[in-house]
């Protein structure tokens, strides 16, 4: 399966912004989009004298997410200052957490890219919450003008969910941070906005290359500014193909050159080397004195147990063992969200068939929203009213087709089914009119019938259209099934 | 130890402080007594003894998740030694 | 009537009972600034009069209209300038913040106000409240009302000395260090530094955060109490304030002292620094104590020699970082930029932004607070951060503990607040290592969170200021007044104003 003349090794460092209404230490909004610099307060801005004060929600989310990483909470965390000088960083340090993160080594099961019905394992080192600089924002054309610094974002929770490299492909990357993403909103722990920023990666990565029966590793690349799940792929895709070459060309190995950071440049669709001072690195990290301890009690974990739900593998596994889909469905479904799942879960409760139900949510269901720019929870028909057509095409009372056109209905109509069907003028024909019909039909066109039965089984297909154009209501797979079973008794 | 005029280049940078060149050596030394001062603090055994980062035991301080009012824009601004009225402005990294 | 002499307590009760309007006394002690400060140096900013008055009508119309104040409501107060305060700049004697207006006031600073106490004005201090003489103060040294050529101490030195000096009842420092106890001790008056986390530090601009304590200054030791009783109390925006019920602190002030067991370290009254004048004002104070009913015992601190090392790696340390937003970005001291210095930004290797930062901060802050920024860098820096910053942690977890034995034996510690009277202006500023020496009796209650306080304790022969130090356990400062009123009562000292006339 592995073509290339080396193993990819990859381990991902993302950060997600925590669905919180305030900051990690201070009460100013994280609303995203506010004028530059109107959600800030003495605290985010670095004024002297301002103390910092935890986020109790940060906590609860971080321990949420913690626990549906399989990671191990922490019984004591705390707090460090990492200490760096830029302007969009107001205090001089950040105040994360080095040694003694909230949530230590876990794991996570995503879908294998390369057979979508078994899962891989990405192993987690830990999750740490910090604070978010602000924006900084150059003068990308002459690059003379003051640089402009906006610090609303500057104090915004993040947690920082760093994976061992065990990823061994970009696709395998991709598929991760698809799940990651995934099981973040399922969680509600994030709104996981890529393009606000809400979930930002970056990528180590370097190759093991055999060698004589050895793995020579080169050196460890930090590719930053992965602004999406493509640039994700597309970076470490180039990244594995650069390092390549210039091992081939240099030699040069893990031992021969430290850790470099390159940054994705999307539109080049190349990394490139970032500028760094080599004194930029020393973070000296200490103990944040204006902040104290947090300890995690068996309470603060029940309180996060309880309102852990269902997680998309879950979901899927649910899916597909209780319910019958194949894995390909169930995925698609899950990975519309928990809303979706539960809109699901609401047709096939009211009685129409599981599979069924995927199909027309699949098709028509997501074809509507995607056109219409709808979230599930808009959708105007309810998974009862929904479940209801789908039984009634269960049991033929109408065919695909009517119900297609009862659907389209319903969009735009809050009507029951029977009354959807009166007001399109659709009746269900009873076996003896169909049968009268089809006779009918065999009388007004032995040339057809001849065709037909000389076993051209297409012939059939231009009696469909004449037997609606006598009676709208006409079944055409019932039509079909009678006048075959009738040529065949000829 | 022996402190380099390198070493005491490298903290002031990593400081983001220069040093003329005529007051070095004042500085330097004044620096290398007092560090000459603190390494007595070698001496003392502090096998098994636990760090104390903090003076008093206070432990799990958070607030409750609610909005308080932000400053009001300029006088978030008012103290900046340069601003566009909307922006913190500080010269371009790049020169 | 001289006010400047009588307890702040009874000079409130006055006001409260319109024996004299808060008008009359903010007019005569915002008259006495005038007069003197231009000798001493005390102030950074002082309000204007009218805004003293205004401040001060308003109290009186609160008292006219029957409403029940704080025993301390009309007192005027001065306050350190590293407490934050609206209508002033707050500068930290520092070119860094010369013009710095925060927009809020620090937790204690509100709680005063909202006493009805009439601030006038911010004291002069070493820059960033790093000194032990006022003398690393960027604005102009301060001095010793005593004897003008010498320091006032510090950092809150000039908290002091409008004390001494009669210019405000009372004052407001922080001691991170000593900086309340050591100046209180130079110029002949009382300051307590509060256990850790009693006092809010929020609005207190950081030098050393798990250090820094904000502390009171009066001529008397009710006074004090009552200053405490104020600013003491959790405060929701400070983690590490302590949320505990603040006992009643003078209603226990006149409690007799039969039985109370007070340790003189051994290792603080052999040190071989130790003037021999201060050396007899302890003994003295023994003397008195054993008079009024209390036991005397020895004990030892073996780890208190290394508690200035101890300090002078941990508060720079911790400063370093504190120090870091001084950016020159969002506030503070910037730089003109020439064009000179952005062609320089290519010979130095930086660009325009860390030229600007580079600069700034070179600028803007003094050569004391520089060179700890740097030793506190080169503390927490890799691979040296387990040598330094590390084992300082241990060892004051040490020097803690001692601590904690001593007070299973005793009830308060007695010994000297700092080695010698008020040194000379200049003597020391060239020597750091000596200058930090002098901190070895006051550091250690910092490290290990404790209060403490500085008792005037009589004079030198040749007139200058000497005192004592209590220490007491953790939250014992009802204890630690108790003990400093009834040796105020017991004639330690007789409040004084230095006369400047």
């Amino acid at each position: 399966m592995n073509q290339t003349p080396y193993r990819l090794v990859v381990g991902l460092e993302v950060h997600v912004q925590l669905s919180t209404e305030t900051k990690l230490f201070c009460g100013c909004s994280t609303t995203f989009g506010a004028p530059p610099n109107t959600q800030v307060c003495p605290v985010c801005l670095g004024l002297p004298g301002s103390l910092p004060v935890l986020n109790e929600k940060a906590v609860q989310l971080a321990i949420r997410t913690g626990l549906a990483l399989n990671c191990k909470i922490a019984e004591v965390t705390k707090w460090d200052r990492k200490n760096y000088f830029y302007p969009d960083l107001p205090k001089g340090y950040q105040i994360s957490q080095f040694d003694q993160p909230i949530c230590g080594e876990g794991y996570l099961d995503f879908p294998d890219p390369d057979a979508p019905e078994t899962t891989q394992r990405v192993r987690l080192i830990r999750a740490h919450l910090e604070e978010d600089a602000g924006k900084s924002m150059h003068d990308e054309v002459h690059g003379r003008a003051d640089s402009k610094i906006d610090l609303n974002r500057t104090g915004t929770p993040l947690l920082e969910i760093v994976s061992f490299p065990d990823l061994t492909s970009a696709a395998a990357a991709k598929a991760y941070l698809t799940e990651l993403r995934l099981l973040l909103t399922y969680l509600g722990v994030s709104d996981c906005n890529m393009q606000e920023g809400s979930l930002r990666a970056d990528a180590n990565v370097n190759l093991h290359i055999p060698v004589d029966g050895n793995d020579i590793a080169t050196p460890i690349v930090e590719v930053k500014n992965l602004n999406s799940f493509r640039a994700v792929e597309r970076a470490i895709q180039y990244e594995a193909g650069r390092q390549f070459e210039l091992w081939k060309q240099t030699g040069k190995t893990i031992k021969d050159a430290p850790k470099q950071t390159r940054g994705w440049d999307d539109e080049a669709g190349v990394t490139k080397a970032q500028r760094e001072k080599e004194e930029s690195a020393d973070y000296r990290y200490f103990p944040d004195p204006d902040l104290v301890p947090l300890r995690v009690t068996e309470a603060m974990l029940s309180q996060q147990k309880v309102v852990l739900g269902e997680s998309p593998s879950a979901a899927r596994n649910r899916l597909q063992v209780n319910l019958g889909l194949k894995p390909y469905d169930a995925d698609v479904i899950v990975s519309q969200g928990q809303s979706m799942v539960a809109y699901f879960d609401g047709v096939v409760a009211g009685g129409a068939d599981p599979k069924r139900s995927s199909n027309w949510i699949q098709q028509d269901v997501m074809r509507t929203l995607k056109e219409n720019d709808l979230s599930v929870e808009q959708f105007p028909i309810s998974a009862a009213r929904l479940s209801e057509l789908l039984r009634a095409i269960d049991a033929s009372v109408v065919d695909n087709t009517r119900g297609k056109s009862i659907f389209q209905y319903l969009l735009e109509h809050d009507a029951t089914i029977p009354d959807a069907m009166a007001a399109l003028g659709i009746v269900q024909v009873d076996s003896s009119e169909i049968e009268t019909l089809c006779k009918e039909l065999i009388d007004e066109n032995p040339k057809v019938i001849a065709e037909a039965r000389a076993g051209n089984a297409k012939a059939l297909g231009s009696l469909i259209g004449a037997a609606r154009k006598k009676n709208a209501n006409a079944d055409a797979k019932v039509v079909r099934e009678l006048l075959q079973k009738m040529i065949d008794a000829m | 130890m022996n402190v380099s005029r390198e070493d005491i280049l490298k903290v002031a940078s990593l400081s983001k402080l220069e040093l003329a060149e005529a007051e070095f050596e004042v500085v330097a030394s004044k620096f290398r007594n007092v560090l000459a001062f603190v390494e007595q603090l070698n001496e003392v055994d502090t096998t098994g003894v636990e760090e104390m980062a903090h003076p008093v035991d206070v432990h799990t301080v958070t607030r409750s998740d609610t909005l308080q009012e932000s400053l009001d824009h300029d006088v978030a601004l008012s103290n900046a030694p340069k601003s566009d009225g909307e922006f913190f402005l500080v010269p371009p990294v790049l020169g | 009537m001289q006010l400047e002499i009588l307890s702040a307590v009874q000079l409130g009760a006055m006001i409260a009972k319109r024996e004299v309007s808060c008008r009359e006394v903010s007019k005569y002690f915002l008259d006495r600034v005038h007069q003197f400060d231009s000798i001493v140096s005390a102030m950074v900013n002082v309000f204007d009069e009218a805004t003293v008055m205004e401040q001060a009508d308003q109290v009186d119309s609160r008292i006219l209209g029957g409403e029940k104040l704080s025993p301390l409501a009309g007192l005027p107060i001065t306050i350190k300038d590293v407490l934050c305060l609206e209508g002033l700049p707050t500068t930290c004697s520092s070119k860094m913040l010369q013009n710095f207006r925060p927009p809020y006031n620090a937790t204690s600073v509100q709680r005063l106000i909202d006493a009805g106490m009439i601030v006038l004005g911010k004291t002069n201090m070493d820059e960033f409240a790093m000194g032990s003489s006022t003398e690393n103060s960027a604005f102009f040294p301060s001095r010793n009302p005593w004897a003008l050529d010498r320091t006032p101490g510090g950092s809150s030195g000039g908290s002091a000395v409008t004390v001494a000096a009669g210019m405000s009842p009372l004052s407001i420092g922080s001691d991170t260090g000593g900086s309340v106890r050591q100046p209180a001790a130079f110029c002949g008056v009382c300051g307590l530094k509060p256990t850790y986390g009693l006092v809010s530090r929020f609005g207190l601009i950081a030098f050393a955060s798990s250090l820094d304590q904000v502390g009171p200054f009066a001529h008397h030791v009710e006074d004090l109490a009552a200053v405490l009783q104020v600013i003491a109390g959790h405060d929701p925006r400070d983690s590490t304030s302590l949320n505990v019920a603040i006992p009643d602190l003078t209603s226990g002030l006149n409690a007799p002292l039969k039985g109370l067991r007070v340790g003189v370290v051994r290792e603080h009254q052999d040190h071989p620094a130790l003037d021999p004048e201060i050396s007899k004002a302890v003994q003295a104070t023994q003397k008195l104590l054993q008079s009024l009913g209390a036991t005397i015992e020895e004990v030892h601190l073996p780890n208190s020699r290394h508690s200035v090392a101890t300090y002078y790696v941990i508060a720079p340390c911790e400063a370093s970082s504190n120090l870091a937003r001084y950016e020159a970005a969002h506030y503070g001291y910037r730089a003109r930029m020439t064009t000179e210095a952005s062609s320089k930004s290519s010979t130095s290797g930086r660009n325009p932004l860390e030229e600007m930062m580079v600069v700034s901060r070179s600028q803007g802050l003094g050569e004391e607070v520089k060179r700890r920024i740097m030793l506190g860098t080169f503390a927490l820096s890799a691979g040296y951060s387990d040598a330094y910053y590390k084992q300082a942690l241990k060892v004051r977890r040490l020097i803690a503990n001692d601590y904690q034995q001593a007070f299973q034996k005793v009830d308060v510690l007695l010994g000297p607040a700092f080695p010698t009277p008020a040194f000379r202006l200049g003597e020391k500023i060239d020597d750091p290592v000596q200058m930090y020496l002098g901190d070895q009796f006051t550091v250690e209650a910092n490290l290990a969170g404790i209060p403490a306080m500085s008792l005037p304790a009589g004079f030198t022969r040749d007139g200058l200021p000497l005192a004592i130090q209590l220490q007491a356990p953790q939250l014992q400062e009802a204890r630690l007044l108790n003990v400093g009123h009834q040796l105020q009562r017991a004639g330690l000292f007789e409040p004084k104003i230095a006369g400047l006339v």
